[in-house]
């Protein structure tokens, strides 16, 4: 899915400039991610893009067509939020299975069994939340986002709350799933190593108001091993995209 | 861990051995008159020769308490509901919601006798009122507050109200619903012995309220020691029960 904004902003009622002047472009099946400091709109960005957040001026497009109206055609996105979300009454086969329901989408139960075994939980389809570790709630959450097999997927960072291991393994599992499908994906971190691991592009936000002072290429090769992150080229981008986030944090 | 479970139990048993004691003990050293301050084996004694009515009068007076609690959960729960569903009817209704709480229920019990009759329905009807409010506030906030992300996710799917409703609203109320339950529980035992107070039963069919009267009236205090006990032991019966149901369905609800 295509994804354009030009001219974005976004003020609250309250007066908060939240986003100003943003331009984005993003190719179909692209990899890109947002950085930038706590308070500089990130999330908001993606919830307007999600078609969640209105009362923005300036223009958004999903395939052409405004968020709103693009989620609720044959366009599909799907969100991965900050924290699992998942509903605690329901094991993780109703987790993941919700968003079809919810669209009575009657795909085969075996369908969704593969997906789990594809986010490493098919053992666990019918535990209950409270019986998963941090990753495997999150690896859930993933699971709900990709049922609907969506042409682009919003992450608000979602590997935030993790231990560093982890969250090093999602990003490989992450990227390998991308690579499978080449959905389209906008994620926002705070990590810069898990930026620059995923991406081909990261946009560097600054904050009060939100807007984005640079973009930095990721030259870097698919698919990308984890011994990639010990590589000199790695290492270089890493301290370009930190650069630019020291000089822009504040 | 062991241990700690049984010091749990071992602790209040054996305090409950030293106030016994205690209270024997003061009973026959100051000569105090049974009418005023019976002593241990006295109220036991009561509690023996008068068995029968006391569990008769105990079940009459858990059948008045349950159907209050049974009532007032399935009223409450379609009251939170209709709170939930529209502004207007939860700031219209909600000030005489706080009526029920904030009312001295022995004040409207003779009211409901005058309206509804001496008999076991004006004893659901004072239990019900009294153990009603908990459940409409906790129900209606269960049934709103969800989560900025839960709504979130639900929008994201083009969910309809009734869906958000089906599958997010009314099992998110579960927790809060059990919470106003076991607030409940306790409540509507005091509503059943209060309605008991002013109903009376006939001789033959009573509840605890009227065996309390009818002891303290008479004076014969060991076998009101003995009532007491026996409503005490069915507030903390029904309490239970409610807490371990509620546990139970909460199981699936712990995050």
């Amino acid at each position: 899915m295509l994804v354009e904004a030009s001219d974005l902003n976004m003020t609250f009622e309250e007066g908060i400039e939240a986003l100003k002047g943003i331009e984005l472009s993003i190719r179909e099946g692209e990899f890109v991610s947002i950085v930038g400091a706590s308070g500089c709109g990130k999330t908001t960005l993606l919830r307007i893009l999600a078609g969640l957040q209105q009362g923005y001026a300036g223009e958004v497009s999903l395939s052409g067509m405004p968020p709103l109206d693009a989620r609720q055609s044959q366009h599909d996105l799907s969100f991965v939020f900050q924290e699992a979300n998942l509903l605690p009454w329901r094991h993780v086969l109703g987790n993941v299975m919700l968003p079809l329901e919810l669209r009575q989408d009657s795909r085969a139960v075996s369908e969704i069994h593969d997906l789990l075994e594809l986010v490493g939980l098919h053992d666990f389809a019918h535990a209950f939340p409270r019986q998963l570790s941090g990753g495997m709630k999150m690896r859930a959450s993933l699971a709900r986002a990709l049922v609907t097999r969506p042409d682009l997927l919003l992450m608000d960072e979602p590997f935030g709350a993790l231990d560093e291991l982890t969250r090093q393994r999602l990003n490989e599992e992450l990227l390998g799933l991308w690579e499978r499908d080449k959905w389209t994906c906008l994620f926002v971190t705070h990590n810069v190593f898990e930026a620059v691991f995923m991406s081909e592009r990261v946009i560097v936000m600054k904050p009060r108001p939100g807007s984005i002072a640079t973009e930095i290429e990721v030259p870097l090769e698919y698919p990308r091993r984890p011994e990639l992150r010990a590589e000199p080229e790695f290492a270089r981008v890493v301290g370009e995209v930190s650069a630019a986030l020291r000089e822009h944090g504040e | 861990m062991k241990d700690v479970r049984l010091i749990a139990l071992l602790a209040p048993v054996t305090l409950l051995g030293v106030v016994i004691l205690i209270w024997h003990l003061v009973t026959v050293v100051f000569s105090i008159q049974p009418f005023l301050l019976p002593g241990p084996s006295a109220v036991s004694s009561a509690a023996r020769n008068h068995s029968d009515e006391l569990l008769r009068a105990t079940l009459i007076t858990a059948a008045g308490a349950l159907g209050g609690f049974a009532i007032s959960f399935l009223l409450g729960s379609v009251i939170a509901f209709l709170f939930s569903q529209s502004r207007i009817i939860q700031y219209s209704f909600y000030p005489y919601a706080i009526f029920l709480q904030t009312v001295p229920i022995v004040a409207i019990a003779p009211l409901i006798v005058i309206w509804c009759g001496t008999g076991f329905q004006s004893v659901v009807i004072v239990a019900m009122i009294i153990s009603l409010f908990p459940i409409i506030t906790n129900g209606t906030a269960g049934l709103t507050s969800i989560s900025q992300q839960q709504a979130d996710l639900f929008s994201l799917y083009n969910a309809s109200r009734w869906q958000v409703l089906w599958k997010l609203r009314l099992p998110n109320s579960v927790p809060n619903l059990v919470t106003g339950a076991k607030i409940s529980s306790g409540l509507s035992v005091i509503g059943a012995i209060i309605g008991e107070f002013f109903v009376g039963y006939s001789t033959k069919n009573f509840g605890l309220g009227y065996l309390i009267l009818m002891t303290s009236g008479q004076l014969k205090t060991p076998y009101l020691f003995a009532t007491i006990i026996c409503s005490t032991l069915l507030g903390v019966a029904i309490f239970l029960l409610i807490n371990l149901m509620g546990d139970l369905i909460l199981k699936r609800w712990q995050e």
